[in-house]
């Protein structure tokens, strides 16, 4: 599986993101840099974790606007795989490819820590290795997680299976949903399952040393459906 | 023309830095807040002098970033 990894001025964990995929697919993955206009012809695009153009107005809005957003809105439309991770996340609802806003977490405050997940639809590209109702341990680190979507666009998500995964109850310490996200969504896709995009970061659940090696099973189920 | 635009979160949507205010006013003494709300002011200094011209260029601007218009809301004000 050939993957780009896109990064902004501020992205953070395009190394965990890279150290994952290739981790799993044995390549190492493409960087393509903000300001670039072209992409190379990959299976899959990833906007990691961080904080673009430093979140200036918005959490993820400048990143959208970048000049190589415009190529991947482009592959996204094609059906090239997309995936945002937490900062990516934000940046994907702000560029319009995923459903929803993520506003400041309700308590004002950043959270670090690990949180549980459930996996809500695993019949898609990104989660066919799990089962649905499986639940994982990953941890999370943002300050503006708190996704929400208004009433009709919800009952949509829910109606369609876009819900990818939610907070749950588990072994993680402390209350299940770190940021007050609506219905406790932590992770939604688009209409054709195509894009996926979470808060949380799997990419920092794929080495012993990190605590735990969850993650692992999204990147592997990503590289078995498109190699 | 200056041109001021206010970006305010939709009635519904939860504004936890308003909630905080809220309360800092409230343990301030001050009572009788029925809600804060908090939003942001963009002032901006435009080389345009008609106000209708001017008007159009700053609506495609909160259309297209100053607001996200899923969760807020924003107003223009004009000044010549």
């Amino acid at each position: 599986m050939k993957s780009a990894v896109v990064v902004f001025p501020g992205t953070n964990r395009d190394k965990d993101m890279t150290r994952a995929l290739e981790g799993a697919s044995g390549q190492a993955p493409v960087l393509v840099w903000h300001k670039d206009t072209e992409i190379p012809k990959v299976d899959l695009i990833v906007l990691p974790g961080g904080f673009a153009h430093g979140d200036y107005l918005r959490a993820g809005a400048m990143a959208a606007r970048s000049p190589v957003m415009r190529e991947v809105v482009a592959r996204a439309e094609r059906g090239v795989p997309l995936l945002g991770v937490c900062n990516g996340f934000q940046a994907l609802t702000e560029a319009g490819l995923l459903p929803g806003a993520l506003l400041r977490n309700a308590d004002l405050k950043f959270v670090c820590r690990t949180v549980t997940l459930r996996v809500e639809n695993s019949q898609t590209l990104f989660t066919g290795r799990f089962e649905a109702g499986e639940t994982f341990e990953t941890p999370v680190a943002h300050m503006d997680g708190n996704y929400f979507i208004d009433t009709e666009g919800h009952k949509r998500l829910a109606d369609n299976g876009q819900i990818a995964f939610r907070y749950a109850e588990g072994a993680a310490a402390g209350p299940a949903n770190p940021n007050g996200a609506l219905d406790d969504i932590a992770g939604v896709f688009n209409e054709t399952k195509t894009v996926l995009g979470l808060m949380p970061h799997p990419e920092d659940a794929t080495d012993p040393l990190h605590g735990g090696t969850d993650g692992r099973k999204l990147f592997d189920g990503i590289v078995e459906a498109l190699s | 023309m200056k041109a001021r635009v206010h970006v305010t979160l939709k009635p519904g949507v939860l504004d936890p830095q308003g909630k905080a205010i809220e309360h800092a006013l409230d343990t301030l003494g001050f009572s009788g807040i029925q809600e804060a709300r908090q939003g942001k002011l963009i002032e901006l200094n435009l080389a345009e002098s008609d106000p209708e011209t001017a008007r159009a260029q700053v609506e495609e601007m909160c259309r297209k970033l100053l607001a996200n218009t899923v969760i807020e809301n924003y107003a223009i004000e004009l000044e010549a």
